[in-house]
């Protein structure tokens, strides 16, 4: 996706950014193309997560008598049901508005969290070194080496399952991945020579550590933390489908996906149209990343 | 040089004529035309150097005849480059290949990255010999072995089995060099051979080149920054500026009579050693009534060495052992040595960037003691300007907010004063207002510096630890930077740490000089007393091994004994030997054996 999106934004930084008069950070992201294209596509899916009782045409939970053929089977997409019913004859449209309310929460809470504790541990062991270092990436290794789902398993069967805490479970054995890129980026940058000369300034740990060290793992951070947007709607599926995830009735995308993937031959737009949310989503925080990530890096500025 | 190709005297003795050559550079901004109508002939068995600085289009013209440019980024775009009457800009990459290692063979400045690191030195050398020869297996292992002794490798048979990393940088080019000769090639395209090496490995390397062209009658295309290797080396001289010959002759005519300005100021530049042999400079506030700015008493700092399979320490680099000296109000005390003998590490604990013993005092001021407040205020006094200024300055901000950051840090200014005090700092090094809103990569090397010294200034230091300051900047540069460091010195009465391998940039900014080898000072007194009056072996050694920018001065052979610097890796439990030290006048000190 991203690798798509470069040969089109790059020309445009080489040309268009010969400012004179400094531009927002918003009004530069909003010069490309692709970038407004993304926010399209995240603008259209949280608003239906915000506004999914208005714009859902039916209950998502309701069980339509003629949302099924006579044989039971469900639906193509028609005029009536625009995306076709489920096994249940319920609205899949309806499901899958509602449904992103789940997968942002999920997408977003959960990956936040996940990103905020990876980031945070990666940068304090790959700074620090010494006891801390060993501390925290032995445990870093330990969660990696953990089946993640074991993990989720046993979180999920201690507490009561509810969307919250499906969010918590996922952030714990998703921040693994973010604290080793994260440490291992710190670990070179706090060898380069301008922290070196921020150190021989008196300058104190925070200011190296947000000022200095920070910024410059900004674009792993959004790399990353895009790419764990979908690894985490896929993951609060599976444990939906292991039924220790959102609790039925209560639609998110993954277990749309999950619920009607044995009829994939007969019914393929149950697993068609979940899968295709799942991906815009994906795709338009990762094409935001990747904006965000030229647009906050002065040294793409003015390159020649 | 006016050379006719149709000149039947000297066809049989060009073994190169370049034509009118011209490469192109794709940039952002377009293509842009690097080297510009480049015409030259390169005779049997002598050597040319190709002088010129960063930008010159020195590197690309050996790509070029190379045939080695990065296509599509970079191409040869006219003339051309005849070689025994085949024009090497048009054959193709198959005829290019047997030529190239066989016929022509280049070495470049980084040995580390010209050569395979998973693979022994041994078998880099057998297959070079087997791409260009029809030769059997052992055939070409003993003509390896023939080779690594004419480059004067300590044990040969041994150095065939190790692998790149087990080796020095000077034995790494003496195997490139070898691996270069191996065929028996008509020209050798060096490409700054010595930049990233020792001055005592530089001279070595230098006369191993000298004597196997000799040996060999290879013909020698050299390309360099440095008028000391050029006047040391050369037969003839280019020497280029944005991409054009504006000099052209024999080593004397370009030394002694430059007719082109650009070559002139070049020349100009140069510190040469021994300039300012007999004069005497002392330090402007030469006032022995003021405490030294700085004292170092008995300095200790050594690195462990964790290996093995409970990763205890194994051994220590004991990278400075007992090192002391005082540094005068308004001084600039140099500090010379080669890598590895402790003078970076040195400025670096000064600065507290590494663990250290001893006693350390700034302006009276004992370092070390009491708590973070403490030393913070201590930086207030004493400032470092690195190597890089690109590496040194953050990338991500502007050269304003870059330089004002000490003043921020320390709590010094904010708001409109702080923008005050920096653009007087921008003035005050000349660079124009305007540039503070510039990010780093936005400026030249020059101009990086000047940042960096901006920034060192801001906290108004006593003393500026300047490790190798203007080692990576070009001649002419180095020159004006060096002017600037002088002029603040004046000044503002700053004193320097002078950190630098360059002996002569050296022995023109400093009052008095250290000579570092093996963490420990062997040689301390007035420049006129080391330079003039050496006394300790390695000192002499290092003077004798700097290249002299005077082609009349030039030396038959260099008188530098082989080896390599010992290193200062010890195994646990054994000591450095500490050196004692006589004074043989006037605070010369010099250590005894």
């Amino acid at each position: 996706m991203t690798a798509d999106a470069k040969p089109d934004a790059m020309p445009e930084t080489m040309t268009e950014t010969t400012p004179d008069r400094p531009m927002g950070v918003l009004a530069r992201v909003l010069r490309r193309k692709l970038a407004v294209f993304a926010l399209i596509l995240i603008g259209i899916i949280v608003g239906a997560a915000v506004f999914a009782p208005l714009v859902a045409p039916f209950d998502p939970a309701e069980q339509f008598f003629e949302g099924l053929t006579l044989e039971g089977a469900p639906l193509p997409p028609n005029e009536t049901f625009w995306l076709g019913t489920d096994l249940l004859g319920r609205d899949l449209l309806s499901r899958l508005i509602y449904g992103a309310q789940t997968s942002l929460i999920i997408g977003i809470v959960a990956n936040g969290i996940a990103v905020a504790v990876g980031a945070l541990v990666g940068i304090l062991a790959g700074f620090f070194r010494g006891w801390v270092e060993t501390v925290l990436m032995r445990f870093t290794d330990l969660m990696m080496a953990f089946p993640a789902l074991l993990l989720a398993i046993t979180l999920a069967a201690l507490f009561r399952p509810s969307l919250w805490i499906v969010a918590m479970v996922i952030a714990m054995v998703n921040w693994v991945q973010m604290a080793r890129v994260v440490y291992t980026e710190t670990r070179s940058l706090s060898e380069r020579e301008f922290i070196l000369a921020e150190r021989a300034m008196g300058a104190g740990l925070p200011r190296i550590l947000f000022r200095h060290i920070l910024p410059h793992l900004l674009s792993t951070i959004l790399v990353f933390g895009t790419l764990g947007i979908s690894t985490t709607v896929l993951l609060e599926a599976t444990l939906s489908y292991l039924g220790i995830g959102v609790q039925p009735p209560t639609p998110s995308w993954g277990n749309i996906i999950y619920e009607n993937q044995t009829y994939f031959t007969s019914a393929p737009w149950l697993v068609f149209f979940p899968g295709i949310a799942i991906i815009a989503l994906a795709l338009g925080f990762n094409l935001i990343g990747d904006a965000l990530r030229e647009v906050l890096d002065p040294t793409q500025k003015g390159r020649h | 040089m006016s050379l006719s190709p149709n000149d039947p005297s000297t066809l049989d003795e060009t073994v190169l004529s370049v034509r009118d050559l011209r490469t192109d550079v794709a940039t952002p901004s377009g293509r842009k035309t690097v080297v510009k109508g480049l015409s030259f002939d390169l005779k049997r068995g002598e050597t040319l150097c190709i002088a010129g600085e960063s930008g010159s289009g020195k590197s690309i013209t050996a790509l070029s005849i190379m045939g080695l440019l990065p296509e599509p980024m970079a191409r040869v775009s006219g003339g051309e480059v005849l070689f025994e009457g085949q024009d090497l800009t048009r054959i193709g990459e198959d005829a290019m290949r047997r030529i190239r290692g066989g016929d022509i063979a280049m070495i470049f400045q980084e040995p580390m990255t010209s050569l395979n690191p998973v693979l022994t030195v041994g078998r880099q050398l057998r297959e070079a010999i087997r791409a260009h020869q029809d030769v059997s297996r052992s055939e070409a292992d003993a003509r390896a072995l023939e080779m690594l002794t004419s480059v004067r490798l300590s044990e040969p048979a041994r150095r065939l089995k190790q692998y790149p990393h087990e080796l020095s940088g000077g034995m790494r080019q003496r195997v490139m060099i070898a691996m270069a000769l191996a065929c028996n090639p008509k020209i050798l395209i060096a490409d700054e051979p010595t930049t990233a090496l020792d001055v005592t490995i530089q001279a070595q390397i230098l006369q191993l080149i000298r004597d196997l062209q000799r040996d060999f009658g290879t013909a020698v295309i050299m390309i360099t920054h440095d008028m000391g290797v050029v006047a040391e080396m050369a037969d003839r001289v280019i020497v280029m500026n944005h991409g054009h010959i504006v000099e052209r002759g024999t080593v004397a005519d370009v030394f002694e009579r430059p007719s082109d300005p650009y070559t002139r100021g070049l020349l100009d530049a140069v510190p040469k050693l021994g300039a300012l042999t007999g004069i005497d400079t002392a330090p402007k506030e030469a006032d022995s009534s003021q405490p030294p700015v700085l004292e170092v008493e008995d300095l200790v700092v050594r690195f462990d060495l964790h290996g093995g399979l409970l990763n205890r320490v194994t051994s220590r680099v004991h990278a400075v052992e007992g090192v002391s000296f005082r540094l005068e109000p308004g001084e600039t005390l140099g500090l010379v040595g080669e890598s590895g003998c402790g003078k970076s590490t040195i400025g670096k604990a000064l600065m507290d960037l590494v663990a250290w013993e001893g006693d350390i005092r700034i302006a009276g001021t004992p370092a070390g003691i009491g708590g973070a407040q403490q030393q913070k205020r201590l930086r207030r006094d004493m400032q470092m300007i690195f190597q890089d200024p690109y590496a040194s300055l953050d990338p991500r901000m502007t050269a304003g907010d870059l330089v004002g950051e000490p003043l921020v840090i320390h709590g010094l200014a904010s708001g409109s004063d702080l923008k005050d005090r920096v653009r007087a700092l921008f003035e005050r090094v000349g660079l124009p207002a305007d540039a503070m809103a510039r990010h780093p990569h936005e400026f030249s090397g020059g101009q990086r510096q000047r940042i960096c010294i901006a920034r060192a200034l801001a906290l108004s230091p006593k003393v500026i630890i300047a490790d190798e300051s203007v080692s990576a900047l070009d001649v002419s540069v180095q020159a004006k930077v060096l002017d600037l460091l002088q002029e603040l010195q004046e000044d503002l009465g700053l004193s320097y740490l002078f950190i630098s391998h360059d002996m002569a940039v050296v022995e023109q900014v400093s009052h008095r000089i250290a000579v570092m080898y093996l963490g420990q000072i062997v040689e301390m007194g007035t420049r006129r007393q080391v330079f003039e009056n050496p006394q300790h072996d390695y000192t002499r050694r290092l003077l004798k091994a700097v290249p002299i920018p005077d082609p009349k001065r030039r030396r038959n052979v260099f008188d530098v004994p082989t080896g390599e610097i010992p290193s200062p890796v010890l195994p646990l439990g054994q000591s450095v030997d500490r050196l004692r030290y006589s004074d043989i006048g006037d605070r010369h000190l010099v250590a005894v054996s």
